[in-house]
């Protein structure tokens, strides 16, 4: 019973950080049609980024924001250089960009860093005490500002003036132009939003295991299941999915090892293309 | 104001557009005529940068259009109404509007007036202005895709064929804000397969088949001599 | 024009409708079409003519209603059945293969009539299917470019391969969606020749928005207005029509 507790609340904590990841994946993917292969490395470069800031100034949040404004300057540059060329042409190609784009980054991450793992240590200490169990502030804080940014964002999608016209280029990316809406423009803030939020969660997830070069495939790898899950492009189910997936995995892990628990996702993505292929939280197409 | 001086289009290999000079002056409205398939919004997406030109020169104003990126157009003062209205069926009627009013340098008081002198021209839309844009029968759509232009304060219309599938009520209320449109200045192109509405509406019409101009006359002549309206939109 | 009107119709429709929800897209729809006959099928926008089409070629289910073909009723038979019973199809867009030559295109499509299961003996050993498909490419005018990689003709004769290729699987009842859709003068008087040549022995429904194509071809038009048929008869005949007028002026 204490350990489903325990896993229950890992489960939520990851799961919100995943939600981050993978919000900026869907969002990318929503408007763009863009699969970033270089999402998880983006979390990764802004993990370690996160890193040395805090390194030089000891200071956890200004090491966030600054990881997350670096990350989106470069992602926005990425796009600028490597996507926008592609933009029209065959999406295996965009494909194979964002893989050569994963592959740089992580040799220059370790060229630049070193293969030894870096700490981030978490900004707040102690454990909350949940009936008769310890756990981390740490964790419940990271869920909490994960959903906060989560949240700004979806209001900033819905409310703001820029968030219309991310979604109306969305919608309808030849009536946005007409409307005057700098289509380019757009397509390169959605990059650099989606970067950001991959560095910020990379920022978080920090302290819970430390900072490698290779710690971006696995979240690239569980956005992309929990994308295709929560239905390509679906905000809101991708969150959903998220959460659901990784308690899902959490409660695999009491039973079988962590690192085997994650088959559990893939066996969740193989049943949601054989019955439910636009996405298990996405209303049936008529 | 608007000129098309022989342009030449291309959809991949087809040849869709041969030659075709048209002319809209500032104020005017002007009609484009013709049968399904002839050529008509191919022209419209041509002007829009939707179509590749292959020969000819579109100018706006003295300038070329052919530089200007798709999202430069609405700044110059050209707005699109698309045959199939194209709203954004997930954002709600303001937020469609706002598409068109959130545009850099315009001040919070004109764009309330301009909000308002959409809900003025149509009503129903500020009765339904946080309905989501899907949700609006056709002729609500085709009412809000020309608001949408609309609050662009636009120099030209291109219209295409704003009554197609709508009810006879629906036509005439469409053909009341053509002439209050051009009461307020602004030229139109308005491309149609009702021939008595584009007659009534417009000054001058074209008559298109097979992807260029073959008759060009005011709207006076078209009505007197009936002929030409049945040999090239009759069967 | 000789009388058509003594042998039982090749096509017969009954009553056809289509329902999508609350719309009727087709109503009440019934013709007879006898063999040989040239028969034009137009409308104003929105008037069925595609559904139409979608109907007989087995792509869309009508609600209620027949489909009597040659004696048979396919109502509700998938595309490739329908295929099977000789009936073929061109398309508004361009289905041609663009990477094959323009013999190959042919080719395969004859070849889909004959030798379909016979998988060991090579395509060139199959000369009565190369001849045949050299046949129908003198019959669309295409004999000189038969060695010529398909997405290099120019637009008119990519349209002019699609009846080709629809010619090739030797059908009784040709029907053609728009084939001079975005073709100049020049070209469409080309096609409307080729259409002619092949009419010999078959008999084609034809959509068409160009008024000319249709009225010059057709030896019996129906219109179609609001999924139902308006009127029906030859060309003289119908543009002499009042109402037709009426519907296509002022829609």
């Amino acid at each position: 019973m204490d350990q489903i507790l325990i896993q229950t609340l890992h489960g939520l904590v990851n799961g919100m950080v995943l939600a981050m990841v993978a919000s900026g994946l869907t969002l990318i993917f929503g408007i763009m049609d863009i699969v970033n292969f270089a999402h998880g490395d983006l979390l990764m470069l802004g993990a370690f980024v996160g890193a040395s800031v805090l390194g030089m100034t000891g200071n956890y949040w200004l090491a966030l924001l600054v990881a997350a404004i670096v990350i989106a300057l470069l992602g926005a540059v990425l796009q600028v250089t490597t996507l926008r060329p592609l933009i029209g042409r065959d999406p295996l190609t965009t494909i194979l960009a964002t893989f050569g784009v994963s592959l740089v980054v992580q040799k220059y991450a370790l060229w630049q860093w070193g293969p030894s793992v870096r700490q981030i240590s978490e900004p707040v200490h102690g454990d909350f005490t949940l009936f008769h169990l310890q756990y981390p502030w740490y964790r419940i804080v990271t869920a909490l500002l994960a959903g906060l940014i989560i949240g700004a964002l979806w209001l900033f999608l819905k409310y703001g003036k820029y968030g219309i016209w991310i979604r109306a280029t969305t919608q309808d990316r030849v009536m946005a132009q007409a409307m005057g809406i700098p289509v380019p423009l757009v397509y390169t803030a959605v990059f650099a939003i989606g970067s950001a939020m991959a560095a910020a969660s990379g920022v978080l997830f920090g302290p819970f295991a430390g900072v490698t070069q290779t710690m971006g495939f696995d979240f690239t790898l569980r956005a992309f299941i929990v994308v295709v899950v929560g239905g390509m492009g679906n905000l809101g189910g991708s969150i959903l999915a998220s959460i659901f997936v990784s308690l899902l995995e959490a409660y695999a892990a009491i039973v079988v090892s962590p690192a085997q628990a994650v088959i559990v996702s893939f066996i969740v993505l193989v049943l949601t293309m054989l019955f439910r292929p636009t996405g298990l939280f996405v209303p049936t197409p008529k | 104001m608007l000129v098309l001086d022989n342009v030449d289009a291309h959809y991949g290999k087809s040849h869709v557009l041969h030659g075709v000079s048209i002319e809209v002056r500032a104020g005017e409205v002007v009609g484009l005529l013709g049968r399904n398939g002839v050529g008509k919004t191919t022209t419209l997406k041509a002007i829009m940068g939707m179509a590749r030109r292959t020969g000819g020169r579109i100018t706006f104003e003295g300038n070329d259009l052919h530089g200007v990126p798709p999202h430069g157009l609405a700044g110059l003062g050209i707005a699109w109404v698309p045959e199939e209205r194209r709203i954004f069926r997930l954002l709600t009627v303001l937020e469609n509007l706002r598409t068109g009013l959130d545009r850099p340098g315009i001040t919070p008081a004109r764009r309330e007036g301009l909000l308002e002198k959409v809900y003025a021209y149509f009503p129903i839309l500020r009765e339904r202005r946080n309905q989501a844009g899907g949700t609006l029968s056709g002729g609500e759509q085709q009412m809000l895709a020309i608001a949408r232009a609309m609050v662009l304060e636009p120099k030209i219309i291109l219209l295409d064929e704003p009554t197609e599938g709508l009810m006879p009520r629906m036509v005439a209320q469409i053909q009341e804000i053509v002439h209050a449109l051009h009461r307020d200045g602004v030229a139109i192109l308005l491309v149609e397969q009702n021939v008595p509405l584009t007659l009534d509406a417009a000054g001058r019409v074209y008559i298109m088949e097979k992807g260029t101009v073959r008759h060009h006359a005011s709207s006076a002549e078209l009505r007197a001599d009936q002929r030409v309206i049945h040999e090239y939109l009759g069967v | 024009m000789a009388t058509l009107t003594s042998a039982p119709p090749i096509l017969r429709t009954e009553a056809l409708t289509i329902r999508f929800g609350g719309l009727a897209a087709l109503s009440n729809v019934s013709l007879a079409v006898p063999a040989g006959e040239i028969r034009g099928i137009i409308g104003p926008n929105g008037a069925g003519k595609s559904t139409f089409f979608n109907c007989l070629t087995g792509v869309l289910r009508p609600t209620s209603g027949r489909i009597v073909f040659n004696g048979e009723d396919i109502a509700g038979l998938p595309p490739h059945a329908v295929s099977r019973k000789a009936i073929a199809r061109s398309y508004q867009i361009t289905n041609i293969l663009p990477g094959a030559t323009v013999l190959e295109n042919v080719r395969i499509a004859s070849q889909s009539r004959h030798h379909n299961w016979s998988m060991l003996r090579h395509h060139r050993a199959f000369t009565d299917v190369i001849d045949r498909a050299r046949a129908v490419l003198a019959d669309v005018g295409l004999a000189q470019k038969e060695d010529e990689v398909a997405s290099n003709l120019s637009h008119g004769e990519q349209r002019n391969l699609e009846i080709g290729i629809a010619l090739a699987t030797e059908p009784k009842l040709l029907c053609l969606d728009e084939p001079t859709a975005g073709m100049s003068v020049t070209e469409t008087h080309a096609t409307v020749d080729l259409i002619r040549r092949i009419a010999r022995d078959l008999t084609i429904l034809i959509v068409e928005h160009d008024m000319e194509v249709v009225m010059g071809l057709a030896h019996t038009i129906t219109v179609l207005n609001y999924g139902e048929v308006l009127a029906e008869g030859p060309p003289a005949e119908i543009q002499a029509n009042p109402r037709v007028q009426e519907v296509y002026l002022k829609t």
